[in-house]
């Protein structure tokens, strides 16, 4: 920041992205090392591919087919996003709802973390049945529900560890529940309701992957995979792995810039933001 | 409306018991007359803060009658006949300074053009014009709890309830925020029943401080400050000024010693 004087950068967003990237450098740099680590190590030991294929064998295999396997994952995708909708939704609404009706939801919520223990994913053939294994709904009902517990648990922690100074002052302002809940609560929720989605979105890709091992139609990423590896293609199958953490990992990021716009007031907000 | 002459707050025999079997507040009468500033002093545990959130309606008294402008302290309430400001600012992060003024105002149903005229006025009563969109945290302390003043007096309440709102400010903060205060307690034509832990601050604000002593909290003694309006930095120094902060001292620890010598249970926590 005291080189602003000498630069003769002009101070603002050009700059704070420079700041950032300086901030990613080292992050960039242990990827590309660990990169070239395994590729040098597949190399020099001759790796069997089936243990581990070389990361240029991934990438030509990738190249090689990226039509299919882009529409294999957007489709993935699409079940994974569609579950992520119906499951934070209900979660959100199933919050709201406990936290107004207290009595319910402190006796409802004892269930709510146990069943968040549960490895809901062992439903998958469940749900697979359920729907049919070709419908997409299939993996969308698990990604749902995968997505429902943590959503739900964390916006109702949020809606109901709002600070008793914040309520007392709503009620010296004869404001009703509607209203201390619009203008409190909610907003108070938000960062642990992100906190929330933010998981929803990795369990979301999860569980339409791990659904689709269980059967789905042809043109799914995780049908693709697991198809991929009975035909000992393991660069092709690798590089549907890497497909599907790539729209993990952009999924997450996507939710972690809406935090970042709603809820730019908060603490962990804020910090990069500088002087 | 009531008439000019009724007191703002009226308390008879009033007794506050917990849950827990501790007495908070016992047998309390209190008058608070219009344009009085009325400081509740005392020591932690005498009920103090208690005994202005029965006023608000904050806490229900376990017998006793309480009038707040004529009315019952619900209705009071809900008619928004007064501010409160607590000991922290209680601001909300996401909402601007000018935001977080205009929240009784929002919830009052005011249009935006009448808001934003009003927070205006209150912005340059508390000095902090030219902050409007800045957010909670980036104030200071002082700054902090002149927003809270200010959101306070929004809805013009004929009643201000300060639960120490100074308390956790430097001295030479709070003692420009008192200079400020009083100030606006002129300028506002309000009430205000304040609560606090330094007998100089009551001393040099009110009209009148109200001496309060701990387990079960009781009113030991009621001393009218007669040092002329307006106070400023110098009332700090006239030598009435001291023989008031004596006498609130002595008040102090006749209410709390008296008792400390035959009292052996442990310290009931205020709240």
């Amino acid at each position: 920041m005291t080189s602003t004087v000498v630069e003769p950068i002009p101070a603002g967003f050009g700059r704070e992205i420079g700041g950032r990237l300086r901030d990613w450098v080292p992050a960039i740099l242990v990827f590309f090392v660990a990169i070239a680590l395994w590729e040098g190590v597949t190399t020099l030991f001759d790796v069997e591919t089936f243990l581990l294929p070389k990361p240029s064998d991934i990438a030509q295999a990738f190249w090689d087919d990226k039509g299919t396997l882009w529409d294999y994952g957007l489709y993935t995708f699409k079940e994974a996003a569609g579950g992520f909708a119906l499951g934070s939704s209900f979660g959100i609404l199933m919050a709201l709802f406990l936290a107004r009706f207290r009595a319910l939801g402190s006796a409802l919520l004892p269930f709510a973390i146990a069943a968040n223990a549960i490895p809901i994913i062992a439903f998958a053939p469940i749900t697979n049945n359920w729907f049919g294994l070709l419908n997409p709904f299939s993996k969308m009902a698990i990604a749902a529900v995968l997505c429902f517990f943590p959503v739900m648990v964390n916006t109702l922690r949020g809606l109901t560890s709002v600070d008793v100074r914040s309520i007392e002052l709503m009620r010296s302002y004869g404001a009703g529940e509607l209203q201390t809940f619009r203008s409190v609560r909610i907003p108070s929720s938000l960062p642990f309701m992100f906190t929330g989605l933010k998981v929803a979105a990795v369990l979301s890709m999860i569980g339409a992957i791990v659904g689709e091992y269980f059967g789905g139609p042809t043109n799914a990423l995780g049908v693709s995979i697991l198809n991929d590896t009975q035909l000992f293609n393991f660069p092709r199958a690798w590089a549907g792995i890497v497909l599907a953490s790539a729209f993990g990992i952009v999924f997450y990021g996507a939710v972690a810039l809406a935090e970042r716009l709603t809820t730019s007031w908060h603490p962990s907000s804020r910090g990069f933001r500088g002087e | 409306m009531t008439e000019p002459a009724a007191a703002v707050v009226s308390i008879q025999g009033l007794t506050k018991s917990f849950r827990t079997g501790v007495t908070a507040l016992e047998n309390i009468d209190l008058e608070v007359a219009p344009r009085e500033f009325v400081s509740l002093i005392g020591p932690s545990g005498c009920g103090k803060s208690t005994l202005l959130r029965i006023i608000g309606d904050l806490v229900t008294p376990s017998s006793g009658t309480i009038r707040v402008n004529g009315k019952t302290a619900h209705q009071a309430r809900v008619d928004h006949d007064y501010g409160i400001v607590f000991q922290d600012a209680v601001l909300f992060d996401w909402r601007t300074v000018s935001k977080n003024v205009s929240l009784p105002l929002e919830l009052l149903g005011w249009e935006r053009a009448r808001r934003k005229q009003r927070v205006a006025e209150l912005l340059e009563l508390v000095e902090l014009t030219g902050f409007e969109s800045s957010r909670p945290w980036q104030l200071s302390g002082g700054m902090q709890q002149r927003v809270s003043i200010a959101r306070a007096l929004s809805f013009d309440p004929a009643l201000l309830l300060m639960d120490e709102p100074f308390g956790a400010l430097d001295e030479m903060t709070r003692e420009r925020l008192n200079l400020e205060l009083l100030g606006i307690w002129e300028k506002a034509e309000s009430t205000i029943v304040f609560v606090t832990h330094s007998i100089p601050e009551a001393v040099f604000l009110s009209t009148r401080v109200v001496v309060m002593s701990p387990r079960p909290g009781r009113i030991s003694e009621t001393i009218e400050v007669d040092l002329p309006y307006p106070r400023n930095a110098m009332t700090h120094e006239e030598p009435r000024f001291f023989e008031l902060v004596t006498a609130v001292r002595e008040a102090l620890a006749a209410g709390h010693g008296g008792r400390a010598a035959r009292d052996t249970a442990p310290a009931a926590e205020e709240r």
